[in-house]
């Protein structure tokens, strides 16, 4: 039964490292077929949360994401909505995890993808990532919890999904009030045909909500139990979208894959901030117990704890391009290193005070 | 028999809860899970730990009997 599950984890890391290298060839932007801190702060923007004209688009794989993992809960019986575990400090949790990604530019899905895009200066953030899980992982070692959540109502936990489809119109629809970056004007404007994007997170949506695929569980639960199922995931992933990038820059005029540090797209080269930046996602992950994905598709599956928590990313989102913390290729902003300095202050207290003060 | 309710939490804690009343070094523990992830942790766990893990269901709760 073991080596199944390693085969069907892999498995799915394959394909979603393909769909994920197939979407930029389709028109994403260079290195995110898939970021979901990216995705949603663009989706903030599309809907008019903040006003960064660079980055305005509802992105249809958080939608699909969501229904996705919604379709294959309802299928298998595990749709089972529930709620209830400190929803303010997992709100709290999200809003500083998407502080961290957008000073590192991606969430650790995206983190993968540029390092298959050959974007060295991933590494940092991998290393920071880590260290960040371990700091988690030091915590949870010592009963940290967030308390449990309890069963709630069938329309608590469809809220979301419902919200996804009514954002799904509104992108079809494209009323005066729905912003669009125009084309040219930055990565809000490079994206993949609407259902083509759509069909890939439906895809993955279903595909991670039976696999419980996860990007912070792969290293969490390697350095916490030497379990390697989630880990062979992450590598499959990657190496699949290597592969693809590299063959797609091959058969095509256009380049998918460049190694090294420098003009890497939508990416910066300051390894101590990347680092940092990947740190505090890592850390505030691991106590929200699970990647920024992960609680797409737990949403999907009625989970409103995670719903809030993606309240939480999105307004960290906001917040982020409004007060001008989130790098861009240029750099960090010395209001994001503030930002992401506090970041960590905050998760450490939020950590310490659900284990020792419970 | 040690008895772990684990209902509601998030991951990974239902598998450390486990971890840590598994030091004891009993030969029976109860583990209960109230939803399908944790279901598959924590068997996968006392797999790895040499248990032999028996699983009741009722009303979407688990209850995972584990034992050497």
């Amino acid at each position: 039964m073991m080596k199944n599950e390693r085969t069907i984890i892999i498995a799915t890391g394959v394909v979603v490292g393909l769909i994920a290298s197939l979407l930029v060839y389709f028109g994403n932007p260079a290195n995110m077929g898939y970021c979901i801190a990216c995705f949603l702060r663009d989706t903030a923007c599309g809907v008019g949360l903040h006003s960064a004209k660079a980055v305005q688009y509802i992105r249809p794989e958080i939608i699909g994401l969501i229904l996705g993992a919604f379709g294959a809960a309802y299928a298998h019986g595990e749709f089972a909505p529930k709620g209830g575990s400190s929803p303010l400090t997992r709100f709290t949790l999200g809003f500083f995890a998407m502080i961290g990604c957008l000073m590192f530019l991606g969430c650790p899905f995206r983190m993968l993808l540029r390092l298959a895009g050959g974007d060295l200066n991933a590494l940092f953030g991998l290393v920071g990532f880590a260290g960040g899980i371990y700091a988690g992982i030091f915590f949870l070692n010592r009963g940290y919890s967030l308390k449990r959540s309890y069963k709630m109502t069938t329309l608590e936990g469809s809220i979301l999904p419902f919200a996804a489809i009514i954002l799904l119109a509104l992108l079809v629809a494209a009323p005066a009030f729905i912003h669009f970056t125009k084309a040219g004007g930055g990565p809000g404007a490079k994206h993949a045909a609407i259902a083509i994007s759509l069909l890939a997170g439906l895809a993955v949506g279903s595909l991670s909500q039976r696999t419980r695929f996860c990007m912070v569980a792969g290293i969490r639960d390697f350095i916490l139990f030497r379990e390697t199922k989630m880990l062979w995931g992450f590598v499959a992933v990657t190496v699949a979208a290597l592969l693809c990038n590299i063959t797609l820059s091959a058969v095509t005029s256009a380049s998918f894959f460049k190694l090294g540090f420098f003009g890497q797209p939508i990416a910066h080269t300051d390894g101590l901030w990347n680092a940092l930046g990947l740190f505090l996602a890592g850390f505030a992950c691991v106590l929200l117990g699970g990647c920024p994905m992960r609680q797409l598709i737990l949403a999907g599956e009625g989970n409103s704890d995670s719903s809030i928590t993606i309240l939480g990313l999105i307004a960290g989102a906001g917040f982020a391009h409004n007060f001008g913390l989130a790098s861009s290729g240029a750099g960090p902003t010395a209001n994001g290193q503030i930002a992401v300095v506090i970041g960590i202050l905050v998760v450490t207290l939020i950590a310490y005070m659900n284990t020792y003060k419970k | 028999m040690q008895i772990i309710d684990a209902r509601g939490l998030s991951c990974p804690e239902p598998v450390i809860l486990t971890r840590q009343a598994m030091a004891s070094g009993e030969a029976r523990y109860q583990v209960i899970v109230d939803n399908n992830t944790s279901k598959e942790n924590v068997t996968r766990y006392a797999h790895h730990q040499g248990y032999e893990v028996t699983i009741s269901e009722q009303d979407g709760e688990y209850t995972l009997l584990i034992s050497k």
